[in-house]
């Protein structure tokens, strides 16, 4: 195992005083594609939450290791966390409908203060990653598709040139076709250096991409391993795979 | 008091008021129901700072004017700072909240404010030695706050300020998701609205010369928002049209002759109406842009 890139020790957190998640132990090395799954309620999105510091009750451990100091991320904001390298795409593509596709990933990078040449090298990449925006690029959001919304929705988080991309239920209503789309577009990014964690209710193709995953239950890990060797494991094809593959 | 400048003036002040409410609750999305509260403390802080000793400090207009738009601020401030972390509809039953204690501090602090018996006497707006003393120079300084808050809405809205400002109404997590407070951007284009709705104030004490707790009703609020959305939440245009329709409508009824108590009834009941048909007929308002949303998840 490489240095990892985020570990999460022990972790527990509570939405009032209903406790979402009894101690999860999770470790990302750079360069991954880790998948969390699991039945719903088992925690998985909460999970991203807590790293992206949306979460206020909770203990536990979350070290992210940005740029060769290692950071607690528990004490601190998502303004802070942004700035450390981590952006995170919300379930159920978090776009803005009455801005145009331009405006939305120019706010993806209003709080870089790189170089302007910087910003509009990475806004390059992401027309070139999601061409179909570049057409677009002056239409208003909420005029997209929903698959083209999703899209934009990563491409905004592109935007902030991040290290680890959170990506919550990027699959979600989505046809088919463009699922697979989105999914393709995910390695390539995971290829250009972006380690990436990504939430899934469809196990199968998320499985089929990662290099490892974590399967979730009740807000605990049940279990952990190799993307394709979860595949092949009874309990994961019979829970959430539908039988045998 | 010629009726005619009376009104002009009147409708510039209005104009003020909806186009500040407008960033508030057309563009950020927030419903502010005791918005008059920041008109009224305007009003307030500028018959105080300009009044003679001993009610006031016998201060110029001008530092009137800066201690209205201060002083509504930070009362913008004060209630934005515990309730916009929260979600939904505490801001707004907050903000109502806001206007009652406001109402009860004017009608109680009697050495400050002279409670109910008001401040009469409060001298006319004076800038550079001249004092504007006719209707026609009081209109002349409403059209002109009236351009320049129409102005530096329009300026925020076309802003990537004002642009952070729609993305919080249209998904706050996704504003969080590029790395802004969202609450900190709320409590400023509070406290922006506020402080124009505090100057509006300070200008309408000058003009009338006598405020008392009564002059600022929560019927007022509900006006100046039926206006906003009458005209179109997240439009100025739609907020000045809303003003201008209004004010006609309801000014109109005057001339019809009619004995004094069925003009009151008349003017709510055109205006219940005139909601309806709106509900019904243009839920978006007048000049409202249609409201994308994102797509569906089935």
């Amino acid at each position: 195992m490489n240095n990892p890139l985020l570990e999460i020790k022990n972790l527990e957190s509570w939405y009032g005083k209903v406790k979402i998640l009894n101690g999860v132990d999770i470790h990302i090395a750079e360069g991954e594609i880790v998948s969390l799954i699991g039945p719903n309620g088992a925690g998985k999105s909460t999970v991203l939450k807590n790293i992206f510091g949306l979460i206020e009750k909770r203990h536990g451990e979350i070290l992210f290791n940005g740029d060769g100091k290692h950071i607690n991320l528990l004490n601190k904001t998502s303004q802070q966390i942004v700035k450390t390298g981590i952006s995170y795409v919300p379930q159920g593509r978090s776009v803005f409908p009455s801005l145009t596709v331009q405006e939305n990933l120019d706010m993806g990078a209003y709080i870089r203060e790189d170089k302007k040449s910087e910003i509009m090298h990475d806004l390059n990449y992401a027309y070139e990653k999601f061409p179909i925006l570049r057409q677009r690029k002056n239409q208003k959001a909420g005029l997209l598709s929903g698959g083209e919304q999703q899209m934009l929705a990563i491409a905004r988080a592109l935007m902030l040139h991040p290290k680890l991309m959170l990506l919550d239920e990027p699959s979600l209503g989505l046809s088919p076709k463009t699922k697979f789309a989105i999914f393709e577009k995910i390695k390539e990014i995971n290829k250009s250096g972006v380690t990436i964690l990504i939430v899934e209710q469809n196990a199968r193709m998320s499985l089929e991409m990662s290099d490892r995953a974590y399967v979730l239950e009740l807000g605990k890990n049940k279990l952990e391993g190799n993307a394709k060797d979860l595949t092949k494991d009874e309990r994961v094809q019979h829970l959430y795979l539908g039988g045998a593959v | 008091m010629a009726y005619i400048e009376h009104f002009l003036i009147m409708v510039c002040l209005y104009i003020t008021l909806a186009v500040s409410l407008n960033l508030v609750i057309g563009y950020t999305g927030l419903l502010l129901l005791g918005f008059i509260t920041f008109n009224a403390v305007g009003a307030y802080a500028a018959a105080l700072v300009t009044l003679p000793a001993p009610v006031g400090l016998g201060m110029s207009f001008l530092v009137g004017v800066i201690a209205s738009a201060s002083l509504a601020a930070f009362f913008g401030f004060l209630i934005g700072l515990p309730t916009l972390k929260l979600k939904g509809d505490y801001f707004a039953v907050a903000s109502l909240g806001l206007f009652y204690v406001t109402l009860s501090l004017l009608k109680n602090w009697s050495s400050l404010t002279r409670g109910p018996l008001g401040l009469p006497g409060i001298p006319k707006p004076s800038l550079f030695g001249y004092v504007f003393s006719t209707q026609y120079d009081i209109l002349a300084l409403a059209v002109i706050l009236m351009a320049i808050t129409i102005f530096v809405v329009y300026r925020i809205t076309k802003s990537p300020f004002g642009r952070v400002l729609t993305a919080i109404r249209e998904d706050e997590l996704g504003v969080k998701a590029f790395g802004k407070n969202p609450v900190k951007y709320k409590i400023i284009a509070l406290m922006i609205s506020a402080a124009i709705a505090g100057m509006a104030g300070s200008l309408y004490a000058g003009y009338i010369t006598f405020i008392d707790p009564n002059t600022f009703t929560f019927t007022d609020s509900i006006f100046v928002i039926c206006m906003v959305v009458l005209g179109g939440l997240g439009s100025i245009r739609g907020s000045i049209a809303g003003v201008l329709i209004f004010s006609l409508l309801t000014e109109g009824i005057r001339f019809l002759n009619l004995p004094n108590e069925t003009v009151g009834a008349l003017r709510l009941m055109i205006f219940s109406v005139l909601l309806i048909l709106l509900m019904q007929f243009k839920p978006l308002g007048i000049l409202g842009e249609k409201r994308l949303r994102v797509k569906e998840i089935d």
